[in-house]
């Protein structure tokens, strides 16, 4: 196929030419920005919290009176026995929020008590000696707390306990040569506290930007953290029995006490739904990309159409000179498919650049991370076939062209 | 003319159902993405208190000790109770308010009711006034209610209409957190948007039904919520007291000044308290200090959430596309008309004729299209008020939007209708008349 007449041909159709290649350039800037934002944000959805999700579930409880903190802890303690011996359910324990709840509680770590940058941030947990078993964290290194290291706490009178169980991340970056276990650091205060325990994996309470350099860094205190406003239970159900167990733990603990506020709506919440509240906004955006990068393809796939279409009537009769003086159909096909490659290849080059122009200006404005090439060349490709897809009917209908055209006048 | 153009394009466009719909749907779906996110947008980036925003003001300074200083650092977003208070009692601007944000138990006399918990804000006197909350009955309680830890209760319309069944309720008792309080005033609805006064608790859809005098809530250790911001080794609390200890910024601190020469003065007093400060010994950091108004301390917070101004940008991108798609649409439909146009011009049609006719088509793709991508755009706001995001429910078409719909379509589509109009009235009549 010789592309000189082509571009010759175009030369006649500069305007319709610049539109097409136009609009597959803006089509590609977006759609490799869109897919980038897309897979970060399902990968982001994905990500385990470390915990047996498939049988836990939380209830956020709110004491009605105003009690001493003493009356809490006993409250506390009368409730986790409740919840403990009810049929459906495994464990229980009480803490200050649970992972992917979203805010919550963290501390800066430092090596030293006078340090003054921060070594690391973790997300705090308080629990008792069921939190490991209630969350179904698996322990790698060290022991879980023993009883007598449990003691109640008052929010308002922070002190930092002198043993914790840390994630295994936590220990990597605060003892790279992974000697933590037995070693101690400084959680915001003068006291050191020594690691006893290590868990392979728990996510952080908030997973936001600003904690992602932290991502599973967190730590486990042995308080009861007695709250005035109230507390969450973490509950595990026996295998399959979840449903059940979240009926009987609610009715429970109302019969146990009735000086308590569950929220009907989402006072009792299956992890799955914590799982999908935490993550709601990234779903919504990946979900609203996809939807934005289909029908932008539609759009300039339905524009390629109507353009060729159009050529194709006004070229009716040049066709039929060229198919009475020897061209066959399939070199009729191959004109307007090449034609279409050679306007859809400026456009594509055209579109890698304003692309990576795109993401670095995001980059700058809404502190996006910079885009592999990848997608840019996955973008490529997909306009490519889609110029080819788009093209092919009109240039179908072009080959069929019956040579006689040539001899009528419109 | 016009109604005659009008006439000429509707035919045109029968004439080609197709490419008429496709032209229709680019603009309908790439206005619709639009005004999705610019409603989204607008709603969120709105002033809270028209009229009244650029005589608000938020001072920060900077009382933290000296470890991790930076040329450049930025004073904490709030103070703590020490300072609030000093700067309170200052009275050095037209009015000023301390306030943090609560929840406290409501202990209903009537059986119908279990206890329940109320978002509450525990505040100073001049907090209604400064913020011109409106009373429905009674009104605030004053400077001197304040200094004497009055239980006096300022409670929400809402509140108002579930225990007392809207009645005017000033002056009878309400039971919080196991003390008793006079009710002196309620407050009509006032829900600004977003909750600029304290963004610590949740930038939208959060709203207080209780306030109470700071120092009141103070006395009866109300639980707190909100950010606190501690250095030194203060984490939690302070030995005996339910509140952080003094080392920690927990507290927001509005001021009103009516003019900028009062602002400025304003800022200047800052400065000399932080060295006032110094000289005692209780600051340490040379004078850091910040005086924004209200809408450069929502800017400032970047409240805006990013993926809304992602969407916003991206929704724009793609009315770019849809218009690049319409412009290429448009010009093929126009050139496929140059034998009728060159008749027209035969005839003796001026080319601005000609041009005027065609933008008139251009013109009534870009209404049906308006049309289209409003019912989109209702169509995506609803969509988005489903969404648990705490400003979803804010996601409504105002008349402003609505008009700016039509504005945008009418004039995205007759920009798109000018390159292709232009250059099907330059063709030349004569050789278009003789090849056929």
């Amino acid at each position: 196929m010789q592309i000189q007449p082509i571009l010759a041909a175009l030369r006649q159709h500069k305007a319709g030419t610049v539109l097409i290649a136009l609009q597959i350039a803006l089509t590609l800037a977006i759609v490799c920005n869109a897919l980038f934002i897309i897979h970060q944000r399902v990968t982001h959805l994905s990500e385990p919290t470390g915990i047996d999700e498939a049988n836990l579930f939380v209830i956020g409880n709110q004491w009605a009176d105003q009690s001493s903190a003493q009356q809490v802890d006993a409250q506390m303690q009368a409730d986790l026995a409740t919840l403990r011996q009810l049929p459906a359910v495994r464990d229980a324990t009480a803490s200050n929020s649970y992972p992917l709840v979203g805010g919550g509680w963290d501390d800066f770590i430092t090596m030293t008590p006078d340090q003054v940058q921060k070594t690391t941030d973790a997300s705090v947990y308080f629990g008792d000696t069921h939190f490991l078993d209630t969350l179904g964290l698996k322990l790698i290194a060290g022991r879980n707390f023993r009883p007598d290291e449990v003691a109640p706490m008052s929010p308002h009178e922070v002190v930092t306990p002198p043993v914790v169980i840390v994630t295994r991340a936590l220990a990597d970056k605060l003892y790279p040569d992974g000697s933590a276990l037995g070693k101690s650091f400084y959680a915001m205060s003068a006291t050191p506290t020594t690691i006893i325990g290590i868990v392979a994996r728990l996510q952080r309470s908030e997973v936001d930007t600003w904690s992602r350099p932290y991502a599973y860094q967190a730590l486990i205190w042995p308080r009861r953290l007695d709250g005035t406003v109230g507390t969450n239970y973490i509950v595990r159900a026996k295998p399959g029995q979840l449903e059940a167990a979240m009926r009987e733990a609610k009715q429970g603990l109302i019969a146990q006490n009735r000086m308590r506020i569950i929220d009907p709506k989402d006072g009792v919440l299956s992890f799955a739904q914590v799982r999908h509240r935490a993550y709601d906004s990234d779903r919504g955006t990946a979900i609203l990309m996809g939807i934005i990068c289909a029908v932008l393809l539609v759009i300039t796939g339905a524009g390629i159409i109507g353009l060729t279409s159009f050529w194709v009537g006004q070229r009716r009769k040049q066709i039929g000179i060229r198919r009475a003086l020897g061209a066959t159909q399939r070199d009729i096909l191959h004109y307007f498919q090449t034609e279409n490659l050679l306007i859809a290849g400026a456009g594509v080059a055209l579109g890698a650049i304003l692309a990576v122009g795109l993401n670095l200006w995001m980059m700058k404005q809404l502190a996006m991370d910079r885009m592999s090439l990848l997608y840019v060349l996955a973008g490529v490709v997909v306009l490519l076939l889609l110029g080819q897809g788009a093209v092919f009917a009109p240039a179908l209908r072009a080959s069929r062209v019956s040579p006689v055209e040539a001899t009528r006048t419109v | 003319m016009f109604a005659y153009y009008l006439d000429l394009a509707l035919r045109s466009l029968k004439r080609n159902k197709v490419l008429t719909a496709l032209m229709v749907l680019a603009i309908a779906v790439g206005i619709g993405a639009s005004m999705t996110t610019l409603t989204v947008l607008h709603v969120l980036s709105g002033d809270p208190l028209p009229g009244k925003s650029g005589e608000l003001y938020y001072p920060q300074i900077d009382p933290q000790d000296a470890r991790g200083m930076m040329p450049g650092t930025l004073p904490p977003e709030q103070v703590t109770l020490i300072d609030g208070m000093n700067l309170l009692r200052a009275k050095r601007a037209d009015r000023q308010a301390l306030m943090e944000g609560g929840a406290v138990p409501i202990q209903p006399d009537s059986s119908a009711f279990d206890p329940f918990y109320v978002e509450a804000r525990y505040t100073t006197a001049d907090f209604f006034a400064m913020f011109d909350a409106p009373f429905r009955y009674g009104h605030g309680w004053s400077g001197a209610d304040d200094e004497a830890h009055a239980r006096d209760v300022v409670i929400t319309r809402q509140l108002d209409d579930k225990l007392f069944n809207g009645a005017d309720s000033t002056g009878r008792a309400l039971r919080i957190g196991g003390s008793t309080f006079r009710i002196v005033g309620v407050l009509d609805d006032w829900r600004p948007n977003p909750h600029f006064y304290d963004l610590g608790t949740g930038s939208y859809d959060y709203y207080e039904q209780v306030f109470m005098p700071l120092q009141t809530a103070l006395e009866l250790h109300f639980d707190r919520n909100g950010s606190v911001d501690c250095w030194g080794n203060g984490t939690g609390g302070q030995e005996g007291s339910a509140y952080p200890s003094p080392t920690c910024a927990w507290l927001q601190f509005w001021v009103e000044l009516d003019s900028p020469a009062k602002a400025a003065a304003y800022k200047q007093f800052l400065i000399h308290y932080s060295e006032e400060q110094k000289t005692l010994g209780r600051f340490v950091r040379a004078p850091n200090v910040q005086l924004r108004d209200l809408m450069q301390w929502l800017d400032y917070n970047d409240v805006v959430p990013s993926d809304v101004r992602l969407q916003a940008w991206l929704a724009f991108g793609f009315l770019l596309v849809c218009l690049v798609n319409t412009v290429g649409l448009m010009l093929a439909k126009f050139m496929r008309r140059s034998g009728e146009l060159s008749v027209r011009r035969a005839l003796g049609a001026s080319r601005r004729a000609l041009f005027a006719q065609l933008l008139t088509e251009s013109g009534v793709i870009g209404i049906a299209g308006g049309a289209g991508g409003l019912l989109l755009a209702l169509l995506g706001l609803w969509l988005v008020r489903r969404r648990p995001s705490d400003y979803a429910a804010l996601a409504h078409l105002d008349p402003e939007m609505l008009a700016v719909t039509f504005a945008l379509a009418l004039g995205a589509s007759l920009l798109a209708g000018i390159l292709p109009a232009w250059r099907a009235c330059n063709v030349s009549p004569a050789l278009q008349l003789k090849s056929q």
